[in-house]
């Protein structure tokens, strides 16, 4: 089956999982970086549960291969604070904003048209950042396993009791 | 405090079929999620359209070329299942100014859509130079145990959890 297909599916199938959960919607979304609704986090936190475990299961039988980001230390952290003060700002992230703008929520339409234009702006800046900003603290495309030395089945087990333990501080916050 | 969850499905059991869907389609296609590389090709495909010399001596959409791809599609898709969604669930409803929004800042459209379209800009700066959003280190990321992941997804959060301290500090009464 074409690939655009394939895409399409998965898109349609996300899209209605999480308008059904809730979590495209501005108040959840701003209501996790006000740290009063986790909607959101539980939402994040079950799909990398599941997905940790199917993923390394098709890795180790060689079905499937990773693909991870480079660790670009100074990049991820300046680049996920600035991404974080627009998401505030927006109350969307670039997934979310597609949902919410499906299930009519159309303030996510100038988010998205600032989305498009900052990523032409972007593409301006990107000669003067490969150099320098965009590869200091380059620690190349590893993970967990790689970093630490440790096996990524001790690790998912490990991040799985981690995840358990958030949501059953999250349940008992909130009754 | 409790979170509004009337009409709404778990988000445990939402997120779990999430990943669910995360590995089918991995196995399928090979493709891991992601929304904000798609942003870049629709701008690449904006300014083939408008301007081609410029857009052809960018060096970005060269790395990034405009199109359509898996991606593309799947934040497409993202819209369409979203709107059966809600059609289906009788929650669709156009709104542009959301609850806790209205409660901060009042029914001011105009605001509220520059607000969304600077967040949508400098959201999108950040992303591009973190190398991804919440889709691409956030779920793809942490399911693959990623480095680059667990240090983009705690800055989204401490640069996200400051600036809605800021933007929502005077007279937060909810």
């Amino acid at each position: 089956m074409n690939i655009l297909l394939y895409g399409m599916i998965t898109g349609i199938l996300f899209g209605m999982l999480m308008q059904r959960s809730g979590v495209c919607r501005y108040d959840a979304q701003i209501g996790l970086l006000r740290l009063k609704d986790f909607t959101v986090l539980k939402f994040m936190l079950s799909a990398v549960a599941a997905g940790m475990v199917g993923i390394y299961f098709l890795r180790d039988q060689g079905l499937i291969e990773l693909n991870l980001k480079p660790a670009l230390v100074a990049a991820n952290i300046l680049g996920g604070i600035v991404f974080g003060a627009g998401w505030a700002l927006l109350g969307y992230c670039p997934g979310t904003a597609s949902a919410a703008l499906g299930e009519g929520r159309w303030d996510a339409l100038p988010g998205m048209a600032g989305m498009v234009l900052g990523a032409a702006f972007f593409a301006r800046l990107y000669p003067g950042l490969k150099g320098n900003l965009l590869v200091s603290g380059d620690l190349g495309k590893i993970n967990l396993e790689q970093l630490t030395g440790i096996n990524h089945w001790i690790l998912i087990f490990a991040l799985f009791i981690l995840i358990l333990f958030l949501f059953r501080f999250w349940q008992k916050n909130e009754k | 405090m409790k979170p509004d969850t009337k009409g709404f499905w778990s988000p445990y059991v939402c997120g779990f079929l999430t990943g669910i869907l995360v590995i089918v389609s991995l196995w399928l296609t090979g493709k891991f999620f992601g929304a904000s590389t798609t942003m870049v090709r629709s701008a690449g495909m904006a300014e083939k359209l408008f301007r081609p010399e410029t857009a052809e001596r960018l060096e970005y959409y060269i790395k990034i070329q405009p199109g359509i791809d898996w991606q593309w599609m799947f934040v497409f898709g993202i819209m369409i299942g979203s709107f059966f969604s809600s059609l289906f669930s009788r929650s669709f409803k156009f709104t542009a100014l959301p609850g806790m929004w209205q409660k901060r800042f009042g029914r001011n459209l105009k605001k509220r859509c520059v607000y969304a379209f600077s967040g949508g800009f400098i959201a999108i700066l950040g992303a591009r130079l973190a190398g991804g959003c919440p889709s691409g280190h956030g779920l793809s990321g942490l399911m693959q145990m990623a480095v680059s992941g667990y240090l983009s997804v705690f800055s989204f959060f401490l640069g996200g959890v400051l600036a809605a301290y800021f933007i929502f500090r005077k007279r937060s009464s909810s």
